[in-house]
Formats: C-alpha cells, sequence, structure tokens
C-alpha cells in the first residue's frame, strides 16, 4: 500500500473513532435524560411542588427542598459575587506582578480543583462550630461560596485581562483614577464574561450535594426555611434521600425532582450563554 | 519662531526598565504654541520621552527615573502632584484610534464626568466645542448617540483628539496619531495639528520624516536613548549640526 492511502485510511478511521466518542457521551446522556422523563415526568404537577415531606411517597413533595435550594442560591451569590469578583479585579489590576502575585494565582487555581467534601469539612468546623451558625441556612451557603469563589475569581480575571489595555491607557490620559477607570471601562467591558463564569459557578453550587450533607443539611425538615438562620434541605440532598429508599413510590418523587434540578441548571446555563453572546456582540474591538 | 519661555522642561533626566536605561540624560525644552516633533528609529526613546510628560510610564512595573521634568515650572514628578489633575492639563492621543466602546457623545463627555462635573448644559456645549475643533462635528452632529466603534479610522482617532481637548488642556501629546491612517485621514489630522497650536502646546511622535517637517516647528532627533540635536524643524532639515541625524533623515539608516 502507498503511504498516502495508509495516511488517508488513518484520516478516516481517527474520523469515526471521534464521533463514536462524541455519540457515546451524547448517547448515554440522552439515555439517562430520556428515562429520568419517562418516570418522573406524570409526577410532576402543582401538588408535587407544594407537598411537604412525608413518608408516603404519592403525598410527598419537594417544597422545602426547592426553595431551601433557591435561598441557598441567593445567599450564596450574595456572599461569592462581591468577593470573588472584587478579589479578582484586585489581583488583576491592583497587585504587583510578582513571586507573590504568581504564588496566589497557583494556589488559587488549586483551590478550584479541590473535592467539595473538604469545603464541607472546612465549613462544618469554621461556620458550624467555630462562628456557631449550626446546621443554617448561613453556614451552608458560606461553604458554597468558599466553594464557588475560586472559581468566580478565576473568571473574573480572565474576563478582565481580556479588555484591551489601550482602554485603560485612554481612560487614564483623560485622567481619570485607577477606580474610576475600572468602574466606568473596564467592568462593563468584562461583564459578559463575569456573569458567564459566576453563573457556572453558581449552577455548580445547586448541584452540590456532599459538603451540604457534612455541614449538616438534613433530608427531612418539616417546614420551608424562613430566614437565614433556619435548618434546611436542598434538591439533591432530596433527591439522594429518596433514591436510597425500597419504594419505588420514591424512586418516581426522585426522578421527578431530578427533572426540576435539571431544569434549574439548564436555565441557568442557558442565561450564561445568552449573556456571553449578548456581550460579545455589543462589544467589537 | 520668536516666542520664549518654556512650557516643558526636562532636566538631565534618565529613565530605566528594571537594569535597562532607555533614556539617558535627556535636557529639553518645549515652548508653548508650538509643535515639536520627537523623530528617530525604533526603540530609541522617543515615545518613552512622550509618556514621561504625563507619566504614563507609572504603569510600567519596572519603570524608574532620574532628573527632574517641570510643566510650568512645577515637579510634574513632586510628591504633591496629583497625576489625575496633570493628566487633565496634558492630553494624549495614542498611536492606534482608542475611543471607548460608548456613543460619540459619551467618549468626549467621559473627561468633564468622571471629573464630576454635573452641567448637562455645559458637557453638551463643551461636546460640542471639541468636536468642531477636532473638525468632526459636521461629520457626527446628526448621531452623538451612535456608537464611537461604527467610524471610520480617522474619524476615531479625531474623536480621540476631541476626547482629549473636551477637558481643556494646555498640552496634547501625540503618540504616531497617524500611524494606523490612510493618507486622506492623515492630512486631516496633520491639518488638525496646525490649527491647535493656536491654543495649545503640541508634542508629537512620528516615524514619518515628511510629517515631522510639515506640522513641527521644532524637531527633536533621538537615538539609542539619547537627545542627539533639538532645533527649529527647518535647521534640523535642512543643516543639521549631527552627522547621526543627517543620515537619519535623508533615510540612510533607521
Amino acid at each position: 500500500m502507498s503511504k498516502g492511502k495508509i495516511n488517508r485510511i488513518k484520516d478516516k478511521a481517527f474520523g469515526i473513532l471521534g464521533l463514536v466518542a462524541t455519540l457515546s457521551g451524547l448517547i448515554i446522556l440522552a439515555f439517562f435524560i430520556g428515562q429520568i422523563l419517562y418516570e418522573g415526568l406524570s409526577r410532576l404537577d402543582l401538588d408535587f411542588m407544594k407537598d411537604l415531606p412525608s413518608r408516603k411517597p404519592e403525598k410527598a413533595g419537594i417544597f422545602t427542598a426547592w426553595v431551601g435550594t433557591l435561598w441557598v442560591l441567593v445567599m450564596t451569590t450574595l456572599f461569592a459575587f462581591p468577593l470573588g469578583v472584587s478579589a479578582g479585579i484586585y489581583l488583576e489590576e491592583y497587585a504587583k506582578k510578582g513571586k507573590f502575585s504568581d504564588l496566589l494565582e497557583i494556589n488559587i487555581s488549586n483551590l478550584a480543583g479541590v473535592p467539595s467534601i473538604i469545603y464541607g469539612l472546612l465549613g462544618l468546623e469554621i461556620f458550624g462550630r467555630v462562628m456557631n451558625l449550626g446546621n443554617s441556612l448561613l453556614a451552608g451557603s458560606f461553604t458554597l461560596a468558599l466553594l464557588i469563589l475560586p472559581i468566580i475569581i478565576v473568571a473574573t480575571r480572565e474576563a478582565v485581562r481580556a479588555v484591551p489595555n489601550t482602554l485603560r491607557m485612554a481612560s487614564y490620559g483623560l485622567g481619570a483614577s485607577k477606580w474610576q477607570t475600572i468602574w466606568n471601562q473596564i467592568l462593563p467591558a468584562s461583564m459578559g464574561g463575569i456573569f458567564t463564569g459566576v453563573i457556572l459557578a453558581i449552577s455548580r453550587a445547586v448541584g452540590e450535594t456532599a459538603p451540604l450533607i457534612v455541614v449538616g443539611a438534613l433530608a427531612y425538615v418539616p417546614f420551608a426555611p424562613s430566614g437565614p438562620m433556619d435548618e434546611f434541605t436542598v434538591l439533591p440532598i432530596q433527591i439522594f434521600n429518596w433514591i436510597s429508599r425500597p419504594q419505588h413510590g420514591f424512586a418516581v418523587n426522585a426522578a421527578a425532582a431530578i427533572i426540576i434540578l435539571l431544569g434549574i441548571t439548564f436555565i441557568m446555563n442557558g442565561i450564561a450563554v445568552y449573556l456571553r453572546n449578548r456581550w460579545q456582540k455589543k462589544i467589537n474591538w | 519662531m520668536s516666542q520664549t519661555g518654556h512650557k516643558i522642561q526636562s532636566k538631565n533626566v534618565d529613565v530605566f526598565y528594571g537594569d535597562n536605561k532607555a533614556l539617558s540624560n535627556i535636557n529639553l525644552n518645549i515652548i508653548p504654541n508650538t509643535v515639536t516633533a520627537l523623530i528617530g528609529p525604533s526603540g530609541c526613546g522617543k515615545s518613552t520621552f512622550l509618556r514621561l510628560l504625563n507619566r504614563m510610564n507609572d504603569y510600567i512595573d519596572s519603570f524608574s527615573m532620574n532628573g527632574q521634568v517641570t510643566m510650568d515650572g512645577q515637579d510634574i514628578y513632586g510628591p504633591k502632584v496629583q497625576v489625575e489633575e496633570l493628566r487633565t492639563n496634558i492630553g494624549m492621543v495614542f498611536q492606534k484610534p482608542n475611543p471607548f466602546p460608548k456613543s460619540i457623545f459619551e467618549n468626549v463627555a467621559y473627561g468633564l464626568k468622571i471629573q464630576g462635573v454635573k452641567d448637562k448644559k455645559f458637557i453638551a456645549n463643551r461636546v460640542e466645542t471639541a468636536l468642531k475643533q477636532s473638525a468632526l462635528w459636521d461629520e457626527v452632529k446628526d448621531d452623538l448617540k451612535k456608537p464611537a466603534l461604527s467610524l471610520s479610522g480617522g474619524q476615531q482617532q479625531r474623536l480621540c483628539i476631541a476626547r482629549a481637548l473636551a477637558v481643556d488642556p494646555k498640552v496634547i501629546l501625540m503618540d504616531e496619531p497617524t500611524s494606523a491612517l490612510d493618507p486622506i485621514s492623515t492630512a486631516k489630522i496633520e491639518e488638525l495639528i496646525f490649527e491647535l497650536k493656536q491654543k495649545y502646546t503640541i508634542v508629537i511622535v512620528t516615524h514619518n520624516m515628511q510629517q515631522a517637517g510639515r506640522v513641527s516647528d521644532y524637531t527633536a532627533f533621538f537615538y539609542m536613548g539619547e537627545l542627539i540635536e533639538f532645533d527649529e524643524t527647518t535647521n534640523i532639515f535642512t543643516h543639521p549640526k549631527e552627522e547621526r541625524t543627517q543620515n537619519y533623515i535623508t533615510g540612510r539608516f533607521g
């Protein structure tokens, strides 16, 4: 066989391999979603959203869980967004480049890769015990905020770094201070990237189970939380709890709850994609 | 050229980037209401000198300097100097047009707004004046709300000049302002420079010998971080005292 022919066969072989690799991921995901929808869709109704937990699967609902998830989502964002964005801006615009900032950078990237259960243990000790917040919403949200902080910092830094330097110089050249330049030029130009990063980080936080279990989120909470010091549960924990029960009815409930959780995640990712595209169109250098 | 006095004066200025000496013992006086061209081959330090005058080098971490730069007798590197205020007196136009991704109006009004000016009428007047001064008014007066980035390159650069004029500076620094523009836009900017020197003192870095000859009253030739020669432009171009100047302007090197 000629060399050209062998190369062409290799080319084709890799093309097929790539296709199989892509499809296998998609097929598994599609199968999973299909099964969840098949099992859970009929269980989804307004009562399921409004009902409190119960020992009988047909009477149990996810009210406490989705309200808890919403609380956690809002509070985590409230803590993580200002902290993460400020830290990212500081590191990019204020901190002098040097060994120290390199060290910080490496460590922040490393933090993004620490297993979430470690954050749970940290949260349990610091927020739960030292700060005496117990297994409250506040403790859980602090822990998740800590977990997604590195992701937000890295996303912010990347978005800020992508702002061309000529824009900074133009602003400084007109007599703007550093803060005025950040507020009037850099932040508006990098908001798309920052929001995208924040939303993706939060949608990760919404799906987290392990750290919240460690902090002490309960599977059974008789009432939906009404304040930051209340005990709480979230959708993933509710799902985890139902799946470990023997009755088939609870498996159906779990499938229905998964649909809701997936829905929340999809919506958030959709918003992230939308924002990214919108901002990219708005700003053309 | 009969004007006397100095607008900007540099005395024994050395500039370093880390251990690298970028400028060495520069003594140069900029005379009010004139155009001074800084010429020289790439890397000769002319842009560094320009950025020294409004302290734009401060943003380079490894930057350090010796000597003194004064404007109207005041040390611009003095401890009491507010950099922000200094830059409203010494405006800058950059190599590549760099309007903000905002409307035309917002671009010109930016300098005033960050100074805290709230008076809308005052701002609108200033914007109009600045756009007229930069010969852009007739082209944009009906669409001041349009994004600045929708303008052509030459218009963008004139917008950047208007933006600098709006804060009412005394001195305007231009760092190769036409290097990214076509010949027609370049001619417009050069015409503009000629107009502006009635009111402002202009320092321009250029790679284009003809441009230096056309627009400037004084020319400073930099080479390898040193100021080789500084004189009235006609003298520099007709009988330079230094052989290196002669060689550079006749295109024998650089």
